[in-house]
């Protein structure tokens, strides 16, 4: 049997006494590429965030390729929504990247690390700069270099929070292209708002405003989804189309 | 000038100088990149509660200063990441805390109690030999611990998030940091005085931070910076018989001012 990379039972989280998911069944195969959306504040952060063991649940199961979540072993790569650190910060692009390649303590970073460094810059775009200061990057340019944090890990599974945001419709293309080639090796969540461009993309999608509202193909929610785009928080936050849309 | 060389106090002094400018520099720069400078203020008086311990037990005030700033350190940290009170309340707190602890047991102590002066305000002329091979021995676990856990360090001071989901554990490694800040403020008080270490701990590394986009490079201009700027303030004071600590702080924020001026003047060119 093969173990599922995320599988979620009956979670629910609460912040401040507030429920912020509820119910959430999920489970997301080894080969998946997974698009989230939902409305602001749907708890599609707070999702990922309890599949890296960020946050704990008040109930239900979370198991990370069989394993508890926020185990150090998980083979998780992460882009974080935002990445909150000192614009002054004394660190340049490679360094970034490198400490993606971390393997635990008294473990140097060896030859190969930095040749992985160097792919996954190549591959964002971001070679050239490999010398610059984070400070000295535009804000789409900070992101490709998380983006390659991300990947150089070499994951199983890849988190990616809102992953276009900021970056331009060239890179974006040639970024859903990575992502094409990376699914081959791992599983792929994507967080977006950006719902068409996603779609053509993604094998499945997950529809989360607290509770999960679907989950499945892409073809088979291609008709909830149109309907969707047109009033796209109307629909997520007051559940009108239950009926149209698989329940989970 | 150089007559006061031959002092063997001057020699002392120097020697000094030279260590407390190492834990300055490889410490305070995570206190300036991290962010921590407040933290470690309520670390830095916290100490005080240690060394009136320290009188009250009749042993060396800087040896309790040790185990009494670690763990003070420790409370701080935990609190500001597990209480649900704002951080800076805790360590306010706790900074007022520990003085108060110092205080009474100064209090309690009988009899005379010398040199109390020198912990609050530093003495660089007066530091004992003993003092100094604490010092020194601190120094040599600055330097281990730092050089052990850079990549660590650099990690939870630049996205602390991210080095959990990779594997680290953030929490200790933050701890071990502040019991870093703890150590360094050992070193630091018989120079400058538990009331001015903050000076020491952030002045040179923020000075370096202006040079440099590389931590490494950083940890040693502040060394030497440090090493500059504190010897620089121990002629002053010596030339114009003024009190030490107070000027070797007055040097090095002199030495802050001359830098960013410069700094500004450089980027307008
Ligand atoms: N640390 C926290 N403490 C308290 N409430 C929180 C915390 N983090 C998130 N929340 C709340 O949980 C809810 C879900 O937040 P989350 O960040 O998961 O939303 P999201 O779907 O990622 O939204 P967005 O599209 O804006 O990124 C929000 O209502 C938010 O206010
Ligand atoms: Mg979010």
């Amino acid at each position: 049997m093969v173990v599922n990379a995320v599988e979620i039972n009956d979670v629910c989280v609460k912040f401040n006494k507030h429920p912020v998911l509820q119910d959430i069944n999920l489970s997301i195969e080894i080969n998946d590429f997974l698009a989230i959306i939902g409305p602001n504040g749907g708890g599609k952060s707070t999702l990922l965030k309890i599949i890296l063991g960020l946050v704990t649940v008040d109930q239900g199961e979370v198991k990370i390729f069989g394993e508890d979540p926020g185990n150090p072993s998980n083979p998780i790569g992460y882009l974080p929504q935002h990445v909150s650190f000192d614009p002054d910060f004394p660190i340049n692009v490679f360094e970034t990247v490198l400490s993606g390649r971390y393997h635990g303590f008294f473990k140097k970073y060896s030859d190969e690390d930095r040749i992985k460094v160097t792919d996954a810059l190549r591959e964002v775009g971001m070679l050239e700069m490999q010398d610059r200061q984070m400070s000295q990057l535009s804000g789409g340019q900070m992101q490709r270099v998380f983006i390659a944090r991300a990947i150089v890990r070499e994951p199983k599974l890849l988190l990616l929070d809102e992953p276009m945001a900021s970056i331009d419709p060239e890179m974006q293309n040639s970024f859903y292209n990575l992502l094409l080639k990376l699914r081959e090796r791992m599983a792929i969540v994507l967080v977006s708002h950006d719902v068409g461009a996603v779609s053509s993309h993604v094998e499945n999608i997950a529809c989360l405003n607290r509770k999960l509202y679907y989950h499945g193909a892409v073809e088979y929610a291609a008709a909830s989804l149109e309907k969707m785009y047109k009033c796209p928080i109307d629909l997520l936050s007051h559940g009108i189309p239950h009926r149209v849309l698989k329940k989970h | 000038m150089t007559g006061i060389l031959e002092y063997s106090f001057m020699q002392n002094a120097f020697l000094a100088a030279v260590l407390v400018s190492v834990a300055c520099g490889l410490v305070g720069t995570y206190v300036v990149i991290k962010r921590i400078v407040f933290i470690s203020g309520g670390i830095s008086h916290a100490a005080f509660g240690g060394i009136g311990l320290g009188y009250f037990l009749g042993i060396n005030p800087i040896m309790a200063a040790i185990p009494f700033s670690i763990l003070s350190s420790l409370i701080m940290g935990i609190t500001s990441k597990k209480v649900k009170i704002s951080e800076d309340t805790a360590i306010g707190i706790l900074w007022s805390f520990g003085m108060a602890i110092g205080i009474i047991f100064i209090n309690l102590t009988p009899g005379y109690v010398p040199d109390l002066m020198s912990y609050l305000f530093g003495s660089i002329l007066t530091v004992p030999v003993n003092d100094i091979i604490i010092m020194f021995l601190l120094d040599l676990i600055i330097i281990i611990t730092v050089l052990l856990f850079y990549r660590e360090f650099q990690g939870i001071s630049f996205d602390e998030e991210f080095s959990q989901v990779i594997g680290m554990p953030t929490t200790y490694i933050y701890l071990l940091l502040l019991s870093m800040v703890a150590l360094s403020v050992v070193v630091m008080i018989k120079v400058v005085g538990v009331i001015l270490v903050i000076a020491l701990l952030t002045i040179p590394a923020a000075i370096a931070k202006q040079y440099t986009y590389k931590i490494g490079h950083m940890m040693v201009l502040a060394v030497i910076l440090g090493i500059i700027l504190t010897i620089g303030g121990l002629f002053v004071s010596y030339i114009f018989n003024l009190a030490s600590g107070a000027t070797i702080v007055l040097v090095l924020s002199l030495g802050f001012i001359c830098s960013s001026v410069i700094q500004k003047l450089r980027n307008a060119l």
